[in-house]
């Protein structure tokens, strides 16, 4: 144990700690046992932008299981492509292990690197969302530590409450200790790619529209430019795909697979390297460089999946000032509001050098899990932006009013009020958690900011 | 704790009547706080800023607290009733204090000690004290409002100057000790500052307002500073001032 200075992938809001290291679940419920009033929350990877995996003045138990001797603790069931999975193991360690025996993980969001805990806790999702769902609609088991020190292993079936309390609960209700996951068959380690530039915005949504051809692809992303204006304004670059078939691959090898990380990101950068002009540029060649019609491409699981991967820390980018990822989501017939969003932030000359729009599919059962039926759009930007807390506020009325939402594991800054607003179930979440914490032990910056654990800690005053 | 655009949840005004403490909290309350409270020794001086920040930030809860600056042995529970108050206390500003302009202490030597006990002595157990309160929160700032007049102590109001240089020592050398804690203190030196406090006083030269403090505190906070002047000018001042020789600093038309 040692105070530790912790931040999520934004680099943003530091707070101290007591941070411990274990995959050892006897140690867990001795740290658990010991939490005071700030309790305690797990960590994987610390892949989530914001404050959701770290806990100021309270403990924090990093459980990952890099560089672990023992190997990756997952075993795939070849015969029915059951993964039973520690939570500690990244989707990198699942992958390395699963592409070449032709499993794939069911979903993978912008990063191989999170761990399997923590994408259940923010129920991630990725680019096949509005075909497959989230990540959770494909776990058949969750072992959790509970507050209690008890162990259950849960199923839809066998503790549905808890069960989906725990898909999108931001770890407020436990530890994920294992999971079983169904896996995705493939016969190749390729990705047959569609890629096509659209002109404007209105291209983009009715090329990615649910009533278009979208539908018959299973991985679909839109990369929008958020600084072309005019006629030009919300251009992009649409990208499909599926899994390659044999026949698609020229390679004997069709499963090979080889993730090696290419660039480091410099270990220091000033405040202000990634602004309005140099994002302009690189938009303009990132545009330019994607055909003008429709074009098919092989691209390895990498290049499609995980191209930020590629750059090792590429959070640094933004100097020390850090930066915040804004992601939000609002129904289908709001396309409006997104245009809306778009102009706000752009005429405030916040350049966003990732800008994502997708369509997402039907919501599911989880109470606290982020996607529903409509458009997420997902844009980072720098932290030490001039008025960017105003900017913010007004941005989160848009959507709120537009019936929209804000993605958790993504979030810096929401107000309580937002999250109620946007998660309508959030009070019936509330009460389950509390029933499987009911002294409050799991606490978050997150939990502290948006008011997400009710349970006062009176564990010492029995 | 401040949340990831820099916007603190909770914040705590000690010398709730302050015009410096009051400009620093225009500037720093913002979409995201969820609290402020004000401590004054009189609630009454406080409530009209109090309806102005209601009007102009509705979503903010604005909180009372009284106290009595003068009492040092009344710091440490203060700070207690503040945060079964609100809670965490994110960001503290330290606008307390006593500038006693033209007191006549030869013929009243007393009337250094209330100076004393607000600007050094009660500063000083009210820095320990949220000093611990932020330690357990692993996270929070405190902002003193130090003073030139600290930095080189000089005839007219010796004092005055005596308790800064005395506070702002202390605070510094605390800040040190709180390295890795989370808890961190932001040293603010302005100079002459036209406000209530010095009302009918002669302006000393690179006089600035209350507004151009807060501007240089806000800045501060957000980057981390340990220390901030304002006008930003007097740091090198000083620089140079500091080790003019006595005899020359004497008869300098400060």
């Amino acid at each position: 144990m040692a105070l530790q200075r912790l931040s999520g992938w934004g680099r943003t809001a530091w707070t101290v700690a007591d941070l411990f290291h274990t995959n050892d679940v006897h140690e867990m419920q001795r740290i658990i046992d010991g939490s005071g009033p700030r309790g305690v929350i797990a960590r994987g990877l610390g892949r989530s932008y914001g404050a959701a995996a770290q806990n100021a003045g309270g403990n924090v138990i990093e459980i990952t299981a890099e560089g672990d001797p023992n190997g990756v603790d997952a075993f795939l069931d070849s015969a029915t492509g059951v993964l039973d999975v520690a939570s500690s193991v990244s989707l990198d360690s699942i992958l390395r292990m699963s592409v070449p025996r032709g499993w794939f993980v069911p979903v993978t969001p912008g990063t191989r690197f999170i761990t399997v805990g923590g994408a259940i806790a923010s129920d991630v999702h990725g680019k096949n969302h509005h075909f497959d769902g989230s990540f959770g609609q494909h776990v058949s088991s969750i072992t959790l530590l509970l507050a209690s020190g008890e162990i259950l292993e849960m199923s839809p079936q066998s503790h549905p409450e808890w069960f989906w309390a725990t898909v999108g609960g931001m770890g407020l209700t436990g530890i994920v200790l294992r999971a079983k996951v169904r896996m995705l068959p493939i016969e190749s380690s390729r990705v047959r790619v569609e890629t096509e530039r659209l002109v404007n915005f209105d291209a983009v949504c009715e090329a990615m529209s649910s009533d278009g051809a979208d539908n018959d692809y299973r991985y679909s992303v839109c990369w929008i430019d958020l600084l072309a204006t005019g006629s030009s304004m919300g251009r992009g670059v649409l990208t499909r795909g599926e899994h390659a078939s044999v026949a698609d691959v020229k390679d004997d090898d069709v499963l090979a697979y080889d993730p090696r990380l290419k660039v480091p990101a410099p270990g220091w950068v000033p405040n202000g390297v990634l602004n309005k002009w140099s994002i302009k540029a690189f938009n303009e060649v990132w545009y330019r460089k994607a055909p003008a019609n429709r074009h098919v491409s092989i691209e390895s699981i990498p290049q499609f999946f995980h191209p930020l991967d590629g750059v090792h820390q590429w959070n640094r980018l933004y100097g020390k000032q850090g930066f915040i990822q804004y992601q939000f989501i609002v129904p289908l017939d709001r396309i409006d509001v997104l245009r809306t969003v778009i102009e706000t932030f752009s005429s405030a000359g916040v350049a966003s050098f990732l800008a994502v729009l997708k369509r997402m599919g039907p919501q599911n059962l989880a109470p606290m899990s982020f996607p529903t039926e409509g458009w997420t759009l997902t844009l980072d930007m720098a932290a030490g932006i001039k008025g960017l807390p105003e900017l913010l506020a007004k941005v989160d009325n848009m959507v709120l009013d537009a019936g929209g939402r804000h993605y958790l594991a993504k979030d810096s800054h929401v107000s309580p009020t937002a999250v109620r607003r946007g998660y309508p179930r959030l009070d019936e979440w509330m009460q389950t958690r509390d029933s499987m914490d009911p002294y409050g032990l799991w606490r978050s910056d997150l939990a502290r900011r948006l008011g997400l654990v009710s349970a006062q800690h009176t564990r010492e005053n029995e | 704790m401040k949340n990831g655009v820099g916007v603190a949840q909770n914040i705590v005004l000690f010398g709730g009547t302050s015009d410096i403490g009051h400009a620093i909290l225009r500037r720093i309350i913002k979409p995201g706080v969820a609290r402020v409270a004000l401590v004054s020794r009189d609630l009454d001086a406080a409530a009209t800023f109090a309806s102005e920040m209601e009007d102009s930030f509705p979503d903010v809860e604005i909180h009372h607290v009284r106290y009595d600056a003068a009492d040092a042995s009344s710091m440490a529970h203060v700070v207690t009733e503040i945060v079964s108050e609100i809670g965490d206390i994110d960001v503290a500003v330290i606008a307390q204090g006593l500038l006693n302009e033209g007191a006549d202490y030869y013929n009243d030597p007393t009337a250094l000690i209330p100076l004393a006990e607000v600007n050094f002595t009660s500063t000083m157990v009210l820095l320990y004290a949220l000093a611990q309160q932020m330690k357990l929160q692993g996270y929070g700032k405190t902002v003193l409002l130090s003073s030139v007049a600290g930095e080189r102590v000089r005839k007219g109001n010796p004092a005055y100057g005596a308790t800064k240089a005395g506070i702002d020592g202390f605070a510094l050398a605390l800040d040190h000790e709180l390295v890795g804690t989370g808890a961190s203190i932001l040293v603010v030196r302005p100079g002459f500052v036209t406000t209530k406090m010095t009302t009918g006083m002669k302006k000393a030269p690179f006089s600035t307002d209350a507004e151009s403090v807060a501007k240089v505190v806000e800045s501060g906070i957000a980057s981390g500073k340990k220390i901030v002047w304002a006008p930003g000018l007097l740091r090198w001042m000083f620089l140079i001032l500091k080790n003019v020789p006595l005899p020359i600093w004497r008869k300098l038309p400060l």
